[in-house]
Formats: structure tokens, sequence, C-alpha cells
């Protein structure tokens, strides 16, 4: 497209809830601030584990 | 629940965020300015009023853009609705902050834990509290498999010992109930030394090495005892961790205060020292202390904001990129939408153990005395509280329901909240603008580097 270029065409938080919620992924704070909270620089446990080498 | 789009400028890029479903889209002028001017739902002409509108371009260019914006529209990707996210609260605890150390070898001017000591004396934690706190995850984790023992402080290799311990006491049990502990550990790296640099760097996971950027920052903020810099010190010692570290996962982690707004420079003389992963925050204080930030400061820390992001898209381009934690977003996978609308779990999935045993919502509320949840000694713990803490989150939240970084944030930060406007589930506006301004900041980088990408692939 000329006007518009979608950096996430495939991501769809939407489709992302289906049978998700496993609770297995790292709490926010204990990855590197400690004071405040970000929830989308987090792995999702799942994926991660597929892609790790 | 209503559909929004977010469109902003940042950077020199024009972006929209469509908030329920995710999708970020990079516009050109004309795609911007449509974007300003229209609602749900869309028709699939191009309304006449539009072209009236927008006069200034040819009319077929207006037809053409729009309709891109109608075709991601029909495709979900353009005001799409919102949903509703439910999840019942588990009861379960997985993350651990443990306090082994109240007690501190630095006298950092900004330091919330108040000199290691929190608001009581200075403290170690024993190794039966330790255990008997592991014990405790490891009860209250139900099925879960992946925990997380955060070693904090104070200074936890004041306590190097009982933290070596606990280590082997964690991966003893661990093994007999089949579950992994990630350890992770945030250090001023005063003690660091060949041994406890190789055991970190073998047991832990994540490690989290505090240092504020510029030297003269650092030291004008970040001392020892005596009132003298801790820079010099702890550097070579940081430098040497990181490079025997291989490829597991690290962070420098600075401060910055009112003292030095001009915090882009600290980041970026973190880079300039050889570390690539870095995470640079504002500090937690109240709101009379002359280092707080005020919501007066704003623009100013925006304008840093976006010069540490420009500066970034500049070194990803020049191939020596840094990763910023706060600017980090991964968007095609990344967390769960549960997740997104739970955020830090803090009182619920998340608590912080104290030398004494005693159980807080998280490592902020600590000896915060009406925040206490129990004792792991005494085998205590306020499951109705842990009740109230769970449903702290967006979807709970009529302000961060309406908030379009919603599914960035997860709901802020409840400690923030309490401690600023007295109710967990308030949140506190410095905090939300500031977050606002970082998420934009992040999907600009995103889409100058997409763009970079795409012209070089050409
Ligand atoms: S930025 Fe503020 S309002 Fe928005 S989701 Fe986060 S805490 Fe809620
Ligand atoms: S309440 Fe705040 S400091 Fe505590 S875990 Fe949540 S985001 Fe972190």
């Amino acid at each position: 497209m000329k006007n518009v270029k979608t950096l996430n065409r495939s991501a769809s938080l939407i489709k992302r809830a289906v049978g998700a919620g496993c609770g297995e992924c790292q709490a926010s704070c204990q990855s590197a601030c400690k004071t405040s909270c970000t929830v989308a620089n987090q792995k999702c446990a799942r994926l991660t584990k597929k892609t790790d080498k | 629940m209503t559909s929004c789009v977010h469109t902003f400028k940042c950077c020199g890029q024009r972006v929209a965020l469509d908030v329920p479903s995710g999708a970020v889209h990079v516009l050109s002028e004309i795609a911007y300015e449509i974007l300003q001017r229209i609602a749900p739902p869309l028709e699939p002409e191009c309304p006449t009023s539009l072209r009236y509108q927008l006069a200034k371009y040819e009319s077929s260019d207006v037809a053409e853009a729009y309709g891109e914006l109608y075709a991601l529209y029909k495709e979900g990707l353009l005001f799409s609705e919102d949903q509703e996210y439910k999840m019942p609260p588990t009861g379960v605890v997985k993350s651990m902050c443990l306090h082994v150390s109240h007690d501190c070898n630095m006298r950092c001017r900004y330091c919330f834990a108040g000199a290691g000591g929190y608001t009581r004396d200075r403290k170690l934690m024993s190794l039966e509290v330790g255990k008997k706190a592991l014990d405790f995850l490891f009860e209250k984790s139900g099925n879960i498999h992946n925990l997380e023992v955060d070693m904090f402080g104070g200074e936890p290799l004041l306590n190097f010992d009982v933290v070596r311990e606990l280590v082997a006491y964690g991966r003893a049990r661990e093994r007999e109930l089949g579950k992994k502990i990630a350890f992770t550990i945030t250090t001023n790296g005063a003690l660091l030394d060949d041994e406890t640099i190789d055991f970190i760097n073998a047991e832990f996971s994540n490690v989290v090495l505090s240092i504020d950027g510029r030297k003269e920052v650092n030291d004008r903020m970040r001392t020892f005892v005596d009132g003298s810099g801790t820079y010099d010190a702890i550097l070579p010692k940081f430098k040497k961790l990181v490079e025997r570290r291989g490829e597991r996962d690290w962070y420098v982690r600075g401060t910055f205060t009112r003292e030095n707004l001009d915090f882009a420079s600290d980041v970026i003389a973190l880079a300039d020292a050889g570390f690539d992963q870095i995470s640079v925050e504002p500090v937690v204080l109240d709101e009379s202390d002359p280092l707080a930030i005020r919501s007066e400061d704003l623009p100013r820390i925006f304008k840093e904001y976006e010069r540490l992001a420009r500066e970034m898209i500049r070194r990803y381009r020049e191939g020596r990129p840094f990763n910023f934690f706060h600017f980090m977003v991964d968007l095609d996978d990344g967390p769960c939408v549960y997740k997104r609308c739970k955020g830090c779990g803090s009182g619920s999935e998340y608590v912080a153990v104290t030398p004494d045993g005693d159980i807080f919502p998280c490592h902020q509320f600590v000896e915060f005395m009406p925040m206490k949840m129990g004792n792991v000694l005494d085998g205590t713990f306020d499951k109705d509280l842990q009740k109230k803490f769970a449903e702290h989150g967006i979807m709970t939240n009529p302000v961060c329901r309406e908030c379009w970084a919603k599914y960035f944030c997860g709901g802020g930060c409840a400690a923030n909240n309490y401690k600023y406007n007295g109710a967990v589930n308030t949140p506190y506006e410095i905090t939300c603008e500031l977050e606002r301004k970082r998420v934009e900041c992040a999907l600009a980088i995103k889409a100058a580097i997409a763009q970079y990408e795409e012209q070089n692939s050409k």
C-alpha cells in the first residue's frame, strides 16, 4: 500500500486471546525496572520456548 | 466496549495504533490527515465531505488513501472492536522478591529503601527465613512450572553466603517438585569479585546492575557511606561481569531525577561505555522531595525520550544498536492479552518477603504496615487482600479502560498509585503520561527501523 504500512499484519491481540493466559511468563517488575509497570516488553513463555535455540 | 485508534507524530514518523487489535500502521501525510477526520462505521466510498476538508490534496489521492484505510478497517486492523477479557483470580503466587539484605554499603540519595533499611533497622535475612520463603513460593505456586526469585535489598551481596545457600536449596527443591526457579539479582556492584561474578553468571538468569550513566551524575547520587562517588569502583566490575556473561540476560539500570532531566545523555553514556542493554527510569519519591519528578517537568522529559529515540534510530542505522528497556516492544508476539490486562501481578502472583519473613504485595510496598499480607514463619497469608490485588488491572479500572496505551502498560504501578493517590487502583497521572510517551517512542522506533530496512532491501 502507498499510504499505509502495517508493521504487524499477522498480530492481533484478539486472536492471541485464544488459549492464552497460562501464567508461565515472567512477572514484569522482575526484569529490569522495579519501579514501574510495562507489559509490552515482556516475552510470552510459550513462544520463547518454541523459538529458543 | 468502544473502538479506539490513537494517531500521533514522533521522531518524524506518523503512526496509528489500533488499540484493540494492537495493529500498528505507519501513515503518509494524507492518511494521517484522513484519520483525524473519520470515525466508524466507515463507508466503502470516500465521503465527499472528506475531499472538501482535504482540498489541498488531489481528490484522487485522498480517495486512494481512504481506500487503503477502509481495507484495513474491513480486515479488523483499524477501528476494531475492543473486547472484555476476564480471568478469575487463581490464588497462585509464582514470583518473589526476596529482601535478603535490608542493609546497604551505599547511600544513594534517592533510594526508596532508605539506605537499605526501609523504615526499620538494618538487617540481613537469615537462611531459615529464606528457606521458609522459598517453601512458601513452592507451596503457593500451584500448577505453575516457571517460578522467579529476585535477590534484592538493600544490597544482596552483603548477604552473599545466604544467597548462595538459598540458590542451592531452591535447586534441590525444584528438582524434587518438578519446577524451575529463574533466579535474578539486583546489585550495586561494590562487592562483585571473580567468585561472585562467576556464581551470578552460572546461576542467575538475569542480573540488574545499578549505575546512573554519566560519571558526574552517578557520583552525585550514588555514593559510598563516606560520601565518595562509586562510578570508578563499579564500572570495571560491571564490564567484567557482562564480558563473561555470554548469552544470558542482564541490564545496567539507572535512575533519573529532577537533577538530570537531560537523562538521554546518561543512557547514551552507558551505551558509549560499552553496555547495550540499558534501563534508566524516573525516580520514585514523594512529591515533596526536591529530587521527585513534577508535572511541570513532563514536557522536558518527553523531549528527552524523543531525543533518546532519535539517537537509537541513528545508531541502529550505523550498525551499533542498543536496547532501552522501556522502548522494547515485540509487536508480533509479545505477551498474551491476559498478561496485558493484569499487569505486574503485585500482591497476587508476585510478593516481596523481608528479613523478618513479612510478606508484602511487592518490593515497593515493603514496610507499609497496612499492606502486610502475612509472614512466612507463622504461615499467615491474607487471601482476601491477595484477591483484591488480583482485581487490579486494566479491565477493572475505568481510567485504564479508556486509555489507548493500556495493552502496553498493563494498568500501571499499584505501589505508585497507593503512595501518591492513596488507592491501588487510581492511576498516578505523571507515570501514566511518561508511560504513554515511552510507548509512542517505542512505536516510532519500530516505524523508523521498518522504513530503513525496506529501503535497504531495495
Ligand atoms: S498509562 Fe495509566 S491509565 Fe493508561 S493503562 Fe497505564 S496506568 Fe492505566
Ligand atoms: S506495584 Fe509497581 S513496583 Fe510493585 S510490582 Fe507492580 S509495577 Fe512493580
